[in-house]
């Protein structure tokens, strides 16, 4: 076996992550209370000097490196820089959190950025070994990060079934690759692509191990029937790291499914066709159905996130460039969405005191008029009424899936969009229309506002100009 | 010199609008004094111009003016424009229009000095309603000068229904009277009625002859005059009479013919000038003003205009009948102004356009000052409008007793008037017409001469002579009324006497309106009946049946109210007359037909979808319903997520287990 000198520079910003990572886990250590702030500073420059890199790194090409376990094209760089955006605002929405619960500490922060690099490496994997890698490396950090409030039962339990289930979905993920490799002789996403286009494989064995493989990725995006977890890990978990594994380990996941499904197992695409509609019909209706029957808003989101996952699944299954495109610009958009919803909860929090029911969001108008324009952007937004972004994205989708001649599915994913907007309309209702429990004014911090109105607007902005966002998403599948 | 004509045409119909948007807006700033100032000032623009350009037209030769201002959009070939068509017709209407309107606007400084007193004490619907109903007024003028003044369907319609929303506007302006506001709604409603005929007439215009434009449907109406229409199954219909008949609906409704008349009687419970202005004098003769617009189609279609005149015919002679049992002064008015419609229909159809369209030329003078005249009275009467409390005003309003008297006798026709030059005109073309239903016609506007008069000089015997029947407290108070209102009765007065010598000549027998209007020479009745000057018409006046009618009239009236004035009651007692009375009180049952069957009809129908449909199908069983299932099915669902770990791990199992059999076994 020959070695060649991979070509480092590809991966510089995953190894800037990682000495960063590794940096501040010893910086921390020197800190006192007071002086923490010197671990939040350095781990939004750690972002900040990953999206630089990544950047600059950018080339409308398809290279590959380490003996092609990694690679580095337009996909995987425009899902990286939204990666870095994500959890940097994620960051500055968390902090006042963190601090009113004696949460902001080193862990959450170099925690974090574990998971941040799990998921670069997931996103550049070219490698089942890669994937592998990444997709354990984001997902212990989130078990960690859930049960960081070790002494909440609730946290605890969450982390616990987190784990648990999370462990059983990876074992068959593992399982699944171990067949495909089994029976293509590589963990090279591109001989296997190969293999199975010369076509000498049984097809039953391909086909067993791509359910199982699926069945992982199923688990990581939340759809349906592999889901359970997503409510009460999004419920038990501390806000704030529920603002975190409800967004960016999204865009990973969804990285993740293309990598192994177009990349992978591209020849293939009959079958994981019919898989994936069903699991995208699955999570759209029972997401948006189980919604409307929550009264935490915390669980509300988690399965109006399920039912976003079984969009995004769809803008993927249509197996068409535009299609995966618009799967791209759905979990971006979703992700900004996912920030903005439960940045909404953060910021109705106080100490001591989680605002994650229903019931708090009731007159929030006469308490907050402001905020209360706000939310009700973020609901619209997620229910898809123009003009924000949501229903571009939700058009994008349905646009790729009629364009595959799959009218039906797109009438049924609206049907039960129409659905899903009663619970966030809900919301509105509930803001405007109804009589406060509770008259005391809301005054959030001056950074946590700021924040959640700059996310709102931008839900806003991006719905009048969608053009530059989708036109990099097609960019990035332009190869 | 007549380049200008564009801009001019502009000016003359924005300068109300501009008045109009000036008073209304800004009425608080501007103040009471301010607001009737740019109205006036731009009705007084817009008439000095309409005279300019009416003098251009009529004395300096100038040729009809067709140009389109504005496009405003073009779809599938069909352009929506604004533009006027200028010609003699139009001309006449906007002097017209202008100067009545001018008068009112005058008149109106006096008549709605006091509105304050017309809303209940501390009432906010009262606040600068002075400003507004000026407002309305300019935007009366405005909405009328481009329905008149229309070069196409289109803009003919916008005006059509702008008129009609500033006459709901002014007939529930006191909308703290509960009447004012059920009048209004009925005129509304009715107008609905003829305008949804109007609306398919224009539409079928649009179908057959792909464009709006007047020129061009009038220079296509020859191609098409042989096309048919099935409507339901079997039945042809002429394309020409369909569209003639569904435009005429329209003009029904608007004008005010029977059975969508009863819209007018009620509308009277507006302020007083805008019973002169809008429901006597312009508003209301949009629909003749149309018809003779359209003349080149309806001269196509015998059919139509048969129907034109028989509807005119019942209208001229059922509704002067219903002006004899009136005691309200204005109603008696009003119903004689329906009668008068009547004349001017009857002329359309008979053909005699330019007939028709003169007689509402000087109905328009003399109906209006009758109107004014008659809230002259009403404002010394301290708002009192029945006549059985008046009588003897002669004395206390001499001016408005002359001009009253004038307007009485142009309204019967009495020789010299204007009135008799227009209305005799008509009489001896209805005479001369071979048209179906000519002959009833003719009968029914000979006798509506004898009931016109009777009527009009029961009216003014009752409130000008005999008996002072009012209370002590209101003669103490009597005075004549102040300048502004007197001042436009006498100017009103002025072409109520003399107009009718001034054009009967050129406007009926002659060719004023040869470019405007189109009359085939089959139907030509006016050159039949052939006078070509009004000195000799007015000769043959006095030996014609008319004369002795209208005499007869004034001579019943004479005597019944001024000399025997216990007789009335007696003949109300008769047997035969009794019943005839109560069906005239009860105007021919046409509202209370039209409440028990289309009122309650309606609501009883719409109760029934709303319960029915709305209520228990749509919300009950679909929205709601839905609504439940969804809801339902959630709960349900819901407890699949126990919050056991070995639940969601067997829920994943299963799951793979569902893949596995769906995709690798099958």
């Amino acid at each position: 076996m020959n070695f060649e000198m991979p070509n480092f520079a590809l991966a510089m910003p995953e190894m800037f992550v990682l000495g960063m990572a590794c940096l501040i886990l010893l910086v921390d250590l020197f800190l006192n209370e007071r002086s923490r702030v010197v671990t939040y500073l350095l781990s939004q420059a750690t972002l900040v000097g990953a999206f630089i890199l990544t950047l600059s790194l950018y080339t409308p090409v398809r290279e590959l490196t380490f003996s092609g376990t990694f690679v580095l094209d337009p996909m995987a760089s425009v899902l990286k820089m939204a990666v870095y955006a994500v959890v940097f605002v994620m960051f500055l929405y968390t902090r006042s959190y963190l601090q009113a619960r004696q949460m902001f500490t080193g862990e959450f922060y170099t925690l974090a950025l574990f998971g941040v690099l799990g998921m670069m490496v997931m996103i550049s994997a070219h490698s089942f070994l890669t994937l592998y890698l990444g997709l354990e490396l984001l997902s212990l950090s989130m078990y960690a990060m859930v049960a960081l409030q070790r002494d909440n039962r609730v946290a605890s339990e969450a982390a616990m079934k987190y784990f648990l289930l999370g462990a059983m979905a990876s074992a068959m993920l593992l399982y699944g690759m171990s067949m495909l490799y089994g029976v293509t002789g590589s963990l090279d996403l591109g001989e296997i692509s190969r293999a199975i286009d010369e076509g000498e494989i049984e097809r039953m064995l391909l086909v067993f191990g791509l359910v199982f493989m699926l069945v992982g990725v199923a688990f990581k995006l939340g759809a349906v029937p592999f889901h359970m977890w997503v409510p009460d890990v999004y419920h038990g978990a501390p806000t704030a790291v529920t603002q975190f594994i409800s967004t960016a380990p999204k865009i990973a996941a969804f990285a993740l499914l293309i990598r192994l499904l177009v990349d992978g197992l591209g020849g293939l695409q009959s079958e994981w066709h019919d898989i994936l509609v069903l699991l995208a019909i699955l999570s759209i209706s029972v997401g948006n159905i189980i919604a409307i029957a929550q009264t935490n808003i915390k669980r509300m989101l988690a399965y109006s996130g399920i039912a976003h996952a079984g969009f995004l699944i769809l803008g993927v299954l249509s197996g068409t460039a535009e299609g995966y495109a618009a799967g791209m610009f759905y979990v971006i958009v979703y992700a900004v969405m996912g920030l903005a919803g439960f940045g909404m909860v953060l910021l109705m929090s106080r100490a001591g005191f989680e605002a994650d029911s229903l019931e708090d969001y009731k007159g929030l108008n006469q308490r907050n008029p402001w905020f209360a324009l706000m939310v009700l952007f973020i609901m619209f937004s997620m229910a898809g009424v123009p003009p924000f972004i949501g229903f571009w994205a939700k058009l994008a989708v349905l646009q790729a899936v009629v364009a595959s001649g799959l009218i039906w599915l797109a009438v049924l994913a609206v049907i039960f969009s129409v659905i899903g907007a009663f619970y966030y309309l809900r919301v509105i209702k509930l803001m405007y229309f109804d009589a406060p429990a509770d008259e005391a004014r809301i005054e959030p911090g001056r950074e946590l506002a700021a924040v959640f109105s700059g996310n709102a607007l931008v839900i806003l902005a991006m719905g009048l100009f969608p053009g530059a966002l989708m036109a990099i998403c097609i960019q990035a599948f332009a190869l | 010199m007549f380049d200008s004509i564009q801009d001019i045409s502009l000016y003359i119909v924005l300068a109300p609008l501009i008045g109009a948007i000036i008073a209304g807006l800004f009425g608080g700033q501007i103040g009471r004094v301010g607001a009737h100032t740019v109205a006036i000032l731009g009705v007084a623009i817009s008439f000095v111009l309409s005279a300019l350009v009416f003098k251009w037209m009529v004395f300096d030769g100038m040729e009809p003016q067709n140009f389109s201002v504005y496009t405003w959009l073009v779809s599938e070939g069909i352009r929506f424009e604004i533009g006027f068509l200028i010609d003699e017709l139009t001309a006449m209407m906007m002097v017209v229009v202008t100067f009545v309107s001018l008068m009112v606007h005058i008149y109106t400084v006096g008549y709605m000095s006091h509105d304050e007193e017309n809303w209940p004490a501390g009432s906010k619907a009262g606040t600068n309603s002075y400003q507004r109903f000026f407002s309305y007024l300019s935007l009366f003028t405005f909405s009328m000068l481009m329905l008149v003044m229309a070069n196409n369907f289109l803009q003919l319609f916008f005006g059509w229904e702008a008129v009609g929303l500033v006459s709901y506007l002014l007939i529930g302006f006191w909308s703290s009277r509960e009447s004012a506001v059920f009048a209004n709604m009925k005129a509304f409603l009715v107008n609905r009625v003829g305008d949804f005929g109007f609306l398919l007439g224009i539409a079928a215009v649009l179908m057959y002859f792909g464009t709006l434009d007047y020129a061009s449907v009038f220079n296509a109406v020859e191609h098409h005059k042989d096309m048919t229409i099935t409507i339901w199954p079997g039945s042809e219909w002429n394309i020409i009479t369909v569209i003639g008949i569904l435009l005429f609906i329209g003009a029904m409704g608007k004008s005010a013919q029977v059975p969508l008349h009863v819209w007018l009687p009620d509308s009277m419970e507006g302020p007083t000038p805008i019973s002169a202005l809008i429901h006597a004098a312009t508003m209301v003769t949009a629909g003749i003003f149309m018809v003779a617009r359209m003349s080149p189609v309806y001269e196509l279609s015998e059919v139509a205009l048969s129907f034109v005149l028989v509807i005119g015919a019942i209208t001229a002679l059922f509704m002067g009948l219903l002006g004899l049992v009136q005691h309200d002064i204005k109603r008696v008015v009003a119903y004689s102004t329906l009668s008068q419609l009547g004349y001017m229909t009857v002329a359309l159809g008979v053909s005699a356009y330019a007939a028709g369209v003169f007689h509402l030329m000087t109905h328009a003078f003399f109906k209006a000052l009758l109107f004014l005249a008659a809230g002259s009275v009403i404002i010394a009467m301290h708002h009192k409008q029945d006549m059985r409390e008046m009588g003897g005003l002669r004395k206390y309003m001499p001016i408005t007793w002359l001009t009253s008297l004038i307007g009485s006798l142009a309204l019967i026709g009495a020789p010299g008037f204007s009135g008799f030059f227009s209305k005799d005109s008509i009489i001896e073309a209805v005479g001369h017409s071979t048209i179906p239903g000519a002959g009833f016609a003719y009968f029914a506007v000979l006798a509506g001469v004898f009931i016109t008069a009777l009527y009009s000089f029961r009216m003014y015997f009752l409130v000008f002579h005999g008996k002072e029947r009012m209370d002590e407290h209101t003669r103490s108070h009597l005075h004549e009324s102040p300048r502004v209102v007197t001042v436009p009765l006498i100017l009103l007065a002025i072409p109520s006497v003399f107009i009718g010598w001034a054009y009967v000549g050129d406007m009926v027998f002659g060719d004023f309106f040869i470019n405007a209007i189109t009359v085939l020479p089959e139907h030509d009745v006016l050159s039949e009946v052939g006078f070509t000057s009004a000195f000799g018409m007015l000769l043959h006046g006095f030996v014609t049946a008319p004369f002795w009618l209208a005499l007869a009239g004034v001579g019943v009236a004479y005597y019944l109210y001024m000399v025997r004035t216990d007789l009335p009651a007696k003949i109300v007692q008769l047997p035969v007359i009794k019943t005839l009375y109560a069906i005239l009180q009860r105007n021919y049952g046409f509202d209370a037909f039209n409440n028990l069957v289309f009122g309650r009809g309606s609501r009883g129908l719409g109760t029934g979808l709303w319960k029915g449909g709305d209520t228990m199908l749509i919300d009950g069983l679909l929205v709601n319903g839905t609504a439940r299932l969804v809801g339902w099915f959630s709960s349900v669902l819901r407890r699949v997520q126990s919050g056991y770990l070995y639940h969601y791990a067997f829920a994943m199992i299963i799951g793979l287990l569902v893949l596995f059999g769906l995709f690798v076994v099958a």
